[in-house]
């Protein structure tokens, strides 16, 4: 393994009974990266991000996150990263800074550190103002812009991103790139799936998966020329034309 | 870390509608009003009576039977048959029947008899009100020859030996048999408290989609269940000590043992139950898979613990699954120290066996939660 690569999966299986949800899939993502992780409904994403943050164990193959197997130490695994998941999964009755005390808690954090960072944190995030909303009580873009907050409270190197703009609107999810641009920016690894192909755009490399396979992976651009279509919309057409597994 | 998890269970438990209120109203719901109705004393028992006598002792009898205070006095009936279609009718339990010529015989012969018939569909009530009718018509019979002997001691003489069963009452005089629930009760509601709720708040993080998000840190299983069980285990011993607050004025029931032997027995007891309710969050995905559960065991645990019914009394294999019961140890020795005050040397046996469910439940717990799949 060479220092340049952050998440490396080589084979990388996941099977329930009968079903390959996951079928061998080799890729490699290098530090600094926004790397898109991009699939029809059911092709198996969310499986491969669960694996890679070890919140489910592998059939097969292999994979290692910041240095870690991911088979062998999740625990070092997760030290190291952060997951924001596609469904909201922060405390709803908690305050929004009570939130971000807690995770960065949990990631051991002083009590100091925390205060400063939730100062900082709020303020790029334009929430200032709601530091002392019940989280409940935000719009679903907040929610989501607090919830990206929370998954790099603790500066990790590498942060996962489920779906993380399923249904908000054109403008706030433009402002959300941007803060995953900002993270980016400070070095943090970002490792994101979507079904918006305007946003596969933002990303350095893009994997399309089909059917538990990858199918294609490389820049956009290069992508596009591959196929000889004019954007990564059709790319995507194409390729998950083909799938045989019906979407859920 | 456990602070910070600390913090926000505590949180979220004050921010409840409705726990904090639940853990106010249930000790006082279930300390003031259960102990009264949950008693197996029999009393109230209706009472048909069916004189064919008509004479001043059979008068004297019914007065007698009435002013006892277990019997409500129903109606004097025509006959036998019409007594027992009261019974039928579900107007009355129990019928005496005292046949004609009842106190000339008495006076005469010196010996007579009266019937007792008692609806048996509640077995206990039909045996404890016979009984008591009985005990009350001896009485008045033994009364009558005493009074009879004063006015003829020379014939009394003839089978004049006869002795009288005084029982003394041990821990209980008054034989209260709300002396006997209370500490029972006390047991009932620590259960409900440590063993349920922190149970379903682990469930409600399942449903909710937020344990996710915990299992992606670095939190430890020991952490992470630790701090789900410390606020229910504190909100416990508050509502434990609650409820022996409540005993003290509302009952005047004060432990003849020792406080700390109730305490110690009160610690190990919740992490036992807590255990138990962390084993079946492990294995339920949904709330109402868990409650089902929850529910199905501690019907079990509570029926077969001695709670309502002697464990003694049930039949041998019944008493074997006792032994599996965590319910009927902490029940029992809060009924010995509270009532007999046991000290905690007779109680090692019940303190091990409560440690074994302790140890089994947690450790199961914590091996069985997984943090991936």
């Amino acid at each position: 393994m060479t220092e340049e690569y952050v998440i490396q999966a080589e084979n990388l299986t996941k099977r329930f009974g009968d079903f390959t949800a996951v079928d061998h899939i080799t890729f490699s993502v290098r530090r600094g990266e926004i790397f898109g992780f991009l699939g029809a409904n059911g092709a198996g994403k969310t499986t491969a991000m669960r694996m890679l943050c070890g919140l489910s164990r592998p059939s097969e193959g292999k994979g290692t996150v910041a240095g870690f197997d991911i088979g062998r130490y999740p625990e070092k695994v997760k030290r190291n990263i952060g997951y924001m998941s596609q469904k909201f999964s922060l405390y709803e009755d908690l305050r929004v800074w009570e939130n971000l005390r807690l995770y960065g808690g949990i990631y051991g954090m002083k009590d100091r550190e925390i205060a400063e960072k939730t100062d900082t944190v709020l303020r790029s995030i334009d929430m200032e103002s709601e530091r002392n909303t019940m989280v409940c009580d935000l719009p679903l873009g907040w929610k989501q812009k607090l919830a990206f907050a929370v998954s790099t409270f603790h500066n990790p190197k590498i942060v996962f991103l489920d779906e993380p703009t399923g249904g908000v609107d054109p403008i706030t999810r433009r402002r959300f790139w941007e803060q995953i641009y900002g993270a980016a920016a400070s070095g943090i690894t970002v490792f994101v799936t979507t079904h918006y192909m305007d946003e596969a755009e933002y990303c350095d490399r893009v994997s399309i998966m089909v059917d538990g396979r990858i199918k294609a992976l490389d820049s956009p651009m290069a992508l596009r020329n591959k196929f000889g279509v004019s954007d990564m919309d059709e790319v995507f057409r194409m390729l998950a034309r083909e799938a045989t597994r019906k979407g859920d | 870390m456990l602070k910070y998890l600390l913090e926000k269970e505590f949180k979220q438990i004050m921010r409840n509608k409705f726990i904090p209120r639940m853990i106010i109203a249930m000790p006082l719901f279930m300390m003031l009003i259960m102990p009264w109705a949950a008693n197996q004393e029999v009393t109230n028992i209706r009472l048909t009576v069916v004189d064919n006598d008509r004479s001043i002792t059979s008068d004297e009898l019914v007065r007698k039977v009435v002013s006892s205070g277990y019997f409500i006095f129903q109606s004097v009936s025509d006959g036998s048959e019409e007594a027992l279609r009261d019974v039928d009718a579900g107007k009355a339990d129990i019928i005496l029947d005292i046949p004609n010529g009842f106190e000339k015989d008495l006076q005469t012969e010196r010996i007579s008899g009266v019937m007792i018939s008692s609806n048996s569909v509640n077995g206990t009530k039909g045996i404890l009100g016979s009984s008591y009718l009985a005990t009350i018509v001896n009485d008045f019979a033994s009364s009558l020859s005493e009074d009879m002997m004063m006015v003829q001691p020379v014939l009394s003489n003839q089978n004049g030996k006869s002795f009288r069963i005084m029982p003394q009452y041990k821990f209980n005089p008054h034989l209260d048999y709300k002396v006997f629930m209370v500490p029972a009760i006390m047991v009932m509601l620590l259960t409900m408290i440590t063993g349920f709720l922190p149970a379903f708040n682990i469930v409600g993080e399942k449903e909710a989609g937020t344990i996710e998000q915990i299992n992606v840190t670095p939190t430890s299983r020991m952490q992470f269940i630790l701090a789900k069980l410390i606020p229910y285990w504190c909100i416990g011993l508050i509502v434990f000590t609650l409820c022996m607050l409540l005993a003290v004025f509302v009952y005047s029931l004060i432990p003849v043992g020792s406080l700390l032997t109730i305490y110690i027995f009160a610690v190990v007891y919740i992490v036992a139950v807590s255990g138990m309710g962390l084993v079946v969050s492990n294995y339920s995905d949904t709330m109402q898979q868990a409650m089902f559960v929850m529910f199905f065991f501690i019907m079990i645990f509570l029926l077969m613990s001695g709670l309502l019914t002697p464990v003694a009394s049930m039949p041998d294999w019944a008493q074997y699954i006792t032994i599996f019961n965590p319910l009927k140890y902490f029940i029992s020795v809060m009924r010995m120290v509270y009532l007999k005050g046991s000290g905690f040397a007779e109680l090692v046996p019940h303190f091990l066996s409560l440690c074994g469910f302790a140890v089994v439940f947690n450790v199961w717990a914590i091996l069985g939660y997984r943090k991936r799949n």
